[in-house]
């Protein structure tokens, strides 16, 4: 008994029932395969938007709030930032290179379609630990992936973070933030107007790649090896050259004010961008199959319009712009055809020839906005009071807590050093740093505004494995410390939620509690999402990864007349560490290395940590402190590691009594480095704002000793740090 | 009198305004040089800059050589003009045959974006007539194939003939004799694969680029 | 009349080639032995219009001389056939 079509498409009985509803009728193949691709999890989100509405999206400076290609905020001197992230999560576990490649040219469209330039991009990475060969594999080709199409599209990578851990075995998460500048008068919605303008599909010719793609593999996990190999066909091919001629000549087109609209295609193909710029836009559209430039022979009118073909763009210009913008287009050497017209009324017709036979018509608007509404089940897990108890201090001492501590060091140079971070001038703090800070120059002039951008991806699976509304909302907390550890006030936040499955209960709880935490969050610290995206289904043999939502927050720095202090301290400077005592280990790292992913977080205290980045920002910006670093992962002993190791210069701690105190990852706590002579100055100022705080010891000489609990080499820590990764991944790939 | 520089703009280049902002900072007039246009004006001196012409596709430079506007630009240089190929640019300037050996991937087989020690070799060019010999300069390097590789002959005429300018401290990439920057018999062509554009601001960690970019002024001027 | 050219573009003889011994490295790892000399190049394949199949040999080695290869570090070995 073969399966009825409308179910090989991904669709389901009652959504197939809607369909019919909508339609008056039963719907045919190509308005079956349309509904299915618009309809899928990955481009409809519909189990995961009645819980989105939850998060706040007002703000004084945002311009474009969620909903858009990507959000805009106001940065001041009339300058505008776009700023997005997505993810491209299962198809880099079938072809890592082309998964992450063609993962970056769609946030780039996205970034672009706005008026923006793209100015920068972020890659925050999720893969298997390296003893699997399959998950390095996957890392390698990933992060060859990402360079290879970043770096020749001609956008810098100025930051991100790679982490390795047994949950995302069989299931990579590559998210890739962009950022790009405009002037805020150029901003352009993809929205069609204007009965009778040209819908004109500029750049690649399509073929078929990635046909059902969101559908067949954002929106179902991953099997059997065999299987997978039958999803290869899915995966897109990605032309960064042909990006970056797209890229100069609609910006041109923008600049000359040649277009009404403008979308990119992306997840759906034209589909997506044909009824989504109608539906903004209010009107129908008679779209052309015929005229579509096709790669291959022989292609269904059904495959034209859900090919996920990459580097193409649907512009909406008015017939007497036409000329201009054929003749702009054929100066980049991109393709231009007209393959539609805006029509009244808020159909869209999918037709052979614009006076030809009507091979299908739906309502626009159904496509995009009647997408079904998914209220599924939740429940936190059964053995939740069990899972509480059974926290990490109860683990017994480490045997050796200076081989603990090494253990968790890692240089990430193997994997940054791929990526230009440096093209545009922009670059004052690259990959490395605790926030990565741009120059703002004017988008038209050149000119230096004589301030910066700061910007931070941020994402922990182990405090939201332990709770995820918690593990949320210390993840936004760190964002928005660490932008201030670079003298920036943070502006505005965008999302991307990696889950499991969402017909599992437990793992739509967990998406709810995250939600609540990042909104709890977003509301103490005035900070409005302006963006998101979520990626489910990330499970494979029946097993979900950890929770993973990540945020990107970007912030703004008044006055960048010279780069911020960094983590590098000096020979004879006093240590000082900021903020509450820290408290439990359960969702450390060091707890994890230890085979233990149980028990309960420690409540942020949100009015200390605001008084904590309050206070750090100010010491920034004032210049006190030679460095400064945030405490995170692998506590206090990775932090004050990872700046003895910088700096080249060890140090004497005390006061750090236990393996507890020194792993715990407890918020709010910033370690600080103070010349002798700034010392009264800044514990001064301190005693002032009421900030705890505690001497912990003195920057020198060449060994990194805490009084009763190590005592190590620090050229030997070193040595360790940087070779982690060079020895697991040992070369290059030969993938790409 | 300010020099005027073209700087070159391929389909798929980058680093055009990078250039152009930092030879512009340095008191210098600019214009950019389409790659379909025979026309490069009354230009005192050209850069072609980094990026990934064409998309690199064939080898890098392969395509971008045969564009008219390298065809002036070729002409421009055998009459003695001025001319500095960073990192695409070298690589187009050798596929011109404007100078010698080629550009292979580096031996590491990955992508390198990062900041090295050049050792300045020869003060006799128009890009390092402002420097000093032995002088340490830390310049990004930014490239997947800067491997320089020549025959023994081409080495040996390099090294007798004093057209190693710069070289690497620590070799990243494999260059036969360290090679990061060369000039052409008559001293006027200029490749290297460092990018001196991106070491001109304090803001992003170097000056060490504007000794170089100083001297190729300079002789645009003279 | 049509023909089918394929032009495989090899390095030279002596020229490193790190990613040929990087494959031939990896080799025993996956369990082969004996494996050795491995040089990577690339194969450009398209069709050309020419009156004869020595006129369209001519071509295509101008072609490979003047683009397809860079002499400095590469040569090409020709395949013509003429097309079904």
């Amino acid at each position: 008994m073969t399966e009825p079509l409308h179910r090989t498409l991904g669709l389901t009985d009652p959504e197939l029932e809607k369909i019919i509803e909508i339609l008056g009728r039963e719907p045919n193949h190509l308005e079956l395969a349309m509904y299915s691709v618009m309809w899928s999890e990955h481009c409809s989100y519909k189990s995961s938007r009645v819980h989105l509405k939850r998060l706040p999206t007002e703000g004084e400076h945002v311009l474009v709030g969620p909903g858009e290609n990507a959000g805009v905020i106001d940065v001041g001197d009339d300058i505008a930032i776009a700023i997005r992230i997505e993810s491209h999560n299962h198809p880099s576990y079938i072809e890592p290179y082309q998964g992450a490649a063609t993962g970056v040219g769609g946030i780039i469209r996205d970034i672009f379609t706005m008026g923006a330039r793209p100015i920068a991009i972020m890659d925050p990475l999720r893969f298997g630990p390296l003893e699997d060969a399959r998950s390095k594999w996957v890392a390698e080709g990933v992060v060859s992936g990402i360079s290879g199409y970043g770096n020749s599209v001609g956008v810098p990578n100025i930051g991100g973070e790679t982490v390795f851990d047994q949950t995302y075995i069989g299931n990579p998460l590559v998210n890739v933030l962009c950022l790009g500048i405009l002037p805020k008068d150029r901003l352009v919605l993809g929205q069609a107007s204007g009965i009778g303008n040209l819908a004109v599909l500029l750049g690649a010719t399509t073929g078929r790649d990635g046909i059902g793609g969101v559908s067949v593999l954002a929106s179902a996990g991953f099997g059997d090896d065999e299987a997978d190999a039958d999803k290869r066909p899915s995966v897109q091919v990605g032309d960064p050259f042909e990006e970056k001629r797209l890229i100069e000549c609609c910006l041109e087109l923008l600049d000359a004010g040649l277009v009404v609209g403008i979308q990119d295609l992306g997840g759906a193909g034209l589909s997506c961008a044909a009824s989504e710029t109608a539906s903004r836009g209010g009107v129908g559209m008679d779209f052309d199959v015929s005229a579509v430039p096709q790669r291959e022979l022989g292609m269904h009118p059904y495959e034209i319009m859900t090919s996920e073909s990459q580097e193409r763009m649907l512009a909406i210009v008015t017939p007497d712009n036409l000329e201009q913008v054929t003749a702009i287009s054929k100066k980049w050497e991109i393709r231009s055809s007209v393959v539609g017209k805006v029509t009244e009324g808020g159909l869209l017709r999918i037709m052979d020839g614009l006076n030809g036979t009507v091979l299908g018509e739906v309502p626009a608007i159904s496509l995009h906005e009647d997408a079904p509404l998914y209220e599924r089940p939740l429940a936190p897990p059964d053995d939740l009071e069990l899972f509480q108890e059974d926290t990490a201090e109860q683990l017994p001492k480490p045997k050796d807590i200076g081989e603990d501590l090494v253990n968790l060091l890692s240089d990430l140079e193997w994997v940054t050093s791929q990526y230009d971070s440096q093209l545009f001038l922009n670059t004052v703090v690259g990959p490395g740093g605790d926030a990565a800070v741009l120059r703002l120059k004017d988008p038209i002039s050149g000119r230096e505004t004589g301030r910066g951008l700061a910007v931070t991806t941020d994402g922990n699976h182990r405090w939201c494995a332990i709770n995820p509304r918690l593990g949320t909302a210390m993840s936004v907390a760190e964002a928005v410390l660490n932008l201030a550890c670079v003298g920036a006030e943070p502006r505005a936040l965008v999302n991307c939620l990696n889950f499991g499955n969402p017909e599992n209960p437990t793992v739509m709880w967990q998406l709810s509690e995250a939600v609540d935490g990042m909104s709890e969050a977003c509301r103490e610290f005035d900070l409005p999402v302006v963006g998101g995206n979520v990626s489910l289904y990330n499970e494979s043999q029946g097993t979900n990864i950890d929770p993973t939502p990540i945020v990107g927050v970007i912030g703004v720095i008044d006055n960048l007349d010279a780069p911020p202090p960094g983590q590098k301290w000096s020979e004879g400077d006093r240590l000082i560490v900021i903020g509450p005592e820290p408290e439990g280990l359960s969702g450390s790292a060091w707890a994890f290395e230890q085979g233990h992913r149980k028990g309960i977080l420690r409540e942020l205290n949100y009015d200390i940590h605001k008084k904590i980045c309050e206070i750090t920002r100010e010491l920034v910006q004032k210049k006190l402190v030679t460095a400064v670093h945030d405490v995170s992962v692998g506590g206090i002993g990775v932090a004050t590691a990872e700046m003895a190791i910088a700096s080249g210069v060890g140090c004497s701690l005390a006061r750090i009594s236990s393996h507890e105190a020194l792993f715990s990852e407890s918020s709010s706590r910033v370690v600080l480095a103070i010349n002798p002579d700034e010392l009264t100055n800044v514990e001064e100022i301190l005693t002032a704002a009421e900030v705890p705080k505690a001497r912990i010891g003195l920057a020198h000489g060449d060994r990194f000793t805490i009084k009763g609990l190590l005592d190590l080499e620090l050229q030997s820590m070193k040595n360790k740090w940087k070779s982690h990764l060079p020895t697991a991944f040992e070369g290059g790939t030969t993938q790409g | 009198m300010s020099p005027t520089i073209g700087v070159i703009v391929f389909p798929g280049s980058n680093c055009e305004q990078d250039a152009v902002e930092a030879v512009k900072d340095l008191g210098a007039e600019t214009q950019l040089l389409w790659h379909g246009s025979p026309e490069i004006g009354n230009v005192d001196g050209v850069i072609i800059p980094g990026g990934f012409a064409h998309g690199d596709y064939l080898r890098p430079g392969a395509i971008a050589r045969f564009s008219p506007a390298m065809e002036s630009i070729v002409d421009f240089a055998k009459k003695g003009g001025p001319v500095v190929g960073i990192c695409n640019g070298f690589q187009v300037l050798t596929e011109v045959g404007l100078l010698p050996g080629a550009l292979q991937k580096n031996i590491g087989l990955k992508f390198l974006c990062k900041t090295v020690t050049l050792k300045v070799v020869s003060t006799n060019s128009i890009l390092t007539s402002q420097t000093q010999i032995g002088v340490d300069l830390k310049i990004p390097i930014n490239h997947f194939e800067g491997n320089y590789t020549c025959s023994e002959d081409t080495l040996n005429e390099l090294r007798n003939n004093d057209r190693i300018l710069l070289t690497y401290e620590d070799n990243p990439n494999g260059s036969m004799g360290d090679i990061a920057g060369i000039c052409n018999k008559e001293r006027n062509v200029v490749g290297l694969m460092p990018h001196p554009e991106r070491a001109c601001h304090d803001l992003l960690g170097s000056t060490d680029g504007k000794p170089l970019l100083q001297s190729f002024l300079e002789s645009a001027n003279g | 009349m049509q023909y089918e050219a394929c032009v495989e573009v090899r390095l030279r003889e002596g020229i490193a080639d790190p990613q040929g011994s990087t494959i031939e490295n990896a080799t025993p790892k996956l369990g082969f032995q004996g494996v050795s000399n491995v040089r990577v190049g690339k194969s450009i394949r398209f069709n050309l219009e020419s009156d004869n199949e020595e006129t369209a040999r001519a071509t295509v080695q101008e072609l490979c001389d003047r683009f397809l290869t860079n002499p400095v570090i590469e040569d090409a070995s020709i395949t013509i056939q003429g097309a079904e």
